[in-house]
């Protein structure tokens, strides 16, 4: 068994409740970091070799380095809880089970920032978390750990949550930040980054909500301790959230450096695929990353076990490669339609797309309709070369990344499953669009 | 803003309203809107008309452009009037994967409504949505502020037979017990 360093105390009764929290060791991170001085704080956070875990995977005690400190202006620790990207829901599901967690770690993480009044910023349709979490806030005022002098420490911190109402876009932090200015989540031109000019153009840093959370164990063990679970640079704990295809869909705490193949196969995990059948492929760290077949997710090309690490997942490049990303890892089996599937990412992407660039407002609406005319049995060799053309003109000439989130899936899936979509335009009663309709076992046939 | 219809917010929404707007710093109260937004639609049924959102505009003296252009960004905010109960059933990949265009298809039958019709009744919206961070739980929708997961059409019979039973007042995402 890995160790788990977040999920620890998971399952424990109550543990959403600040008392059972606290029994458990809840806010003794807080009281320790009270202690140290900020600065040594972000040296911990350093020295943990902790990459931001909202997908681009930015070392976090270099990210808190970077705040700006003008003398004068107050600055803000902001928590990404947008949770949207397709494939994720490990945010969601530690905060509804340990909300006092993520609470100690933006109180960490705002005493190591010097920041007294920190927002979460949680996606609007999660509103009952919404709940969840003002509750927890509440009783950690009441308790003294939010407030005036916390925890007698002469640090005066303030926490808000703040909700979304639905719109991916805000998950990127410029946009994010928009939005938590009550306005479209615009995705803002950088420079000026937000570690500069961020909220109410004050220094903000923006962090995931495990990258947060994960600010609470590498204080309480030292940064140091972390650092020696993992492989290489891809040190610590991952949640993962797998689903799809599998027997056993759901949240897991991984030691980053184990075999993909152990993830997907073994019963501490995924349990191996649905039914019995075989893996067709693998979607590794969220919608936005490469689709990789089957012999390119288990082993590299050089014929090496994969690992779940930054590292070996990007093995490759894009050629061969994907990336860790979120940790939203998806699973299709063998009869899965890998155009059907990624037509309904190209839709999301274009249904998200916030429209201030030509090459994504544009080219994710021609990718949906293209993919969606293959399917429909009309398609044509050139479109498949058409959708190629698109997805190579949208990358590098956007704002924000959105722009490549919609591209790669599309570039991969032609990479990778070029005879499909092939076989789609010549052969169109090969298409299969319901391959999915048994699995919902009480399905009446005329229903699919 | 048509002073005959003037809408107001409850006692208990507005001082809700209040301890949002507290929130913010001082000359920043503007970022209460899209939270304020939410419970506009909760006590205006469901839907932000024009008059709504120029009473939101209001509650944060801010001009109504700056709430209209908001609103009309963000999926939640319903510009039209939809049905009691919004039926948002996630139709992105992973919840492809295990089966949601067999649940879009049976409610649609059920209900005889497409994807974003209402029936004539009142009663239900259906709408498709983007992922809802429930991909292991898959298929999934949401009602109000509920997540119905692992769905199978007979919990789906289930669920529209409860809500056909139960609702009476709009179900928003912002549940109205929460304004207190
Ligand atoms: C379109 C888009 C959506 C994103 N969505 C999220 C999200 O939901 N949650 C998140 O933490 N980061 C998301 N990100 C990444 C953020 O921009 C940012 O890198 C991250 O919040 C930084 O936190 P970290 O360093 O702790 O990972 C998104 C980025 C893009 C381009
Ligand atoms: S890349 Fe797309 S989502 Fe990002 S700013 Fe441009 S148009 Fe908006
Ligand atoms: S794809 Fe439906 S909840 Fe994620």
């Amino acid at each position: 068994m890995g160790r788990k360093l977040l999920t620890e105390n998971i399952n424990v009764p109550g543990i959403q409740s600040l008392d059972v929290y606290r029994k458990h060791g809840g806010y003794d991170g807080l009281k320790k970091a009270l202690g140290m001085s900020p600065d040594a704080i972000v040296e911990e956070v350093k020295k943990s070799g902790l990459r931001g875990r909202g997908g681009a995977g930015f070392p976090t005690g270099m990210k808190w380095s970077f705040l700006a400190k003008p003398d004068g202006v107050p600055r803000h620790l902001v928590c990404n809880a947008d949770e949207s990207e397709p494939g994720t829901f490990k945010d969601r599901y530690m905060m509804e089970r340990i909300p006092h967690l993520l609470i100690e770690g933006m109180a960490i993480g705002s005493f190591a920032l010097g920041a007294n009044t920190s927002y979460i910023y949680i996606r609007g349709e999660l509103l009952y978390v919404f709940h969840i979490l003002q509750k927890a806030i509440d009783e950690a005022y009441a308790a003294g750990l939010l407030g005036k002098n916390i925890m007698g420490s002469g640090f005066d911190f303030d926490l808000h949550v703040h909700c979304g109402a639905g719109a991916y876009i805000c998950g990127e932090e410029t946009a994010l930040i928009e939005s938590l200015e009550g306005k479209r989540g615009n995705p803002r031109i950088k420079p000026p980054f937000p570690a500069i000019q961020g909220l109410w153009q004050r220094p903000t840093v923006v962090n995931n909500v495990e990258s947060v959370m994960a600010v609470v164990p590498i204080v309480k063990m030292g940064g140091d301790e972390y650092a020696k679970i993992g492989v290489g640079k891809s040190t610590g704990t991952k949640l993962i959230s797998a689903c799809g295809h599998i027997n056993k869909p759901g949240v897991y705490e991984i030691e980053l450096g184990i075999p993909v193949e152990e993830f997907i196969y073994s019963d501490e995990y995924c349990g191996g695929i649905r039914n019995g059948k075989d893996l067709k492929a693998v979607v590794a760290g969220g919608s936005s990353v490469p689709i990789l077949p089957k012999d390119l997710i288990l082993k590299l090309a050089n014929g090496e076990p994969r690992l779940m690490t930054y590292e070996s997942l990007s093995d490759g490049g894009f050629i061969t490669g994907t990336m860790l990303g979120s940790g939203g890892f998806i699973v299709m089996d063998e009869d899965t339609s890998v155009v059907k599937n990624l037509y309904t990412f190209s839709r999301f992407y274009h249904h998200e797309s916030c429209g201030q660039c030509s090459p994504c407002r544009e080219g994710t609406g021609w990718m949906e309709k293209v993919l969606h005319k293959i399917l429909d049995g009309h398609g044509t060799l050139e479109d498949v070369d058409l959708l190629w053309d698109i997805q190579s003109k949208i990358e590098g000439k956007t704002i924000c990344p959105l722009g490549e989130a919609a591209a790669w899936p599309v570039a991969s899936a032609i990479r990778h499953f070029r005879s499909e979509f092939e076989e789609y335009v010549k052969n169109p009663s090969s298409i299969k669009k319901d391959n999915h309709y048994y699995r919902l076992n009480n399905i009446s046939p005329e229903v699919a | 803003m048509n002073n005959e219809n003037k809408l107001k917010f409850s006692n208990e929404a507005l001082a809700l309203s209040q301890r949002m707007i507290k929130r913010y710093p001082e000359g920043k109260q503007k970022s209460a809107l899209i939270p304020l937004l939410h419970v506009a639609q909760a006590e205006f049924g469901g839907w932000l008309s024009s008059d709504a959102m120029d009473y939101v505009a209001s509650l944060l003296n801010i001009t109504p452009i700056e709430v209209y252009e908001v609103a009309s960004f963000y999926s939640m905010f319903n510009l039209k009037p939809v049905g009691k109960c919004v039926i948002e059933v996630c139709h992105t990949g992973p919840c492809w994967l295990l089966g949601s265009d067999d649940i879009v298809k049976y409610i649609e039958k059920k209900l005889s409504i497409k994807a974003g019709q209402t029936t004539a009744d009142g009663m239900f919206t259906l709408k498709t949505v983007e992922c809802l961070a429930s991909c292991g739980t898959a298929p999934m929708m949401q009602i109000g502020e509920t997540y119905h997961e692992n769905l199978t059409l007979e919990k789906v019979d289930n669920i529209i037979h409860e809500c056909r039973a139960t609702v009476v007042e709009p179900v928003s995402h912002w549940s109205k017990k929460e304004i207190k």
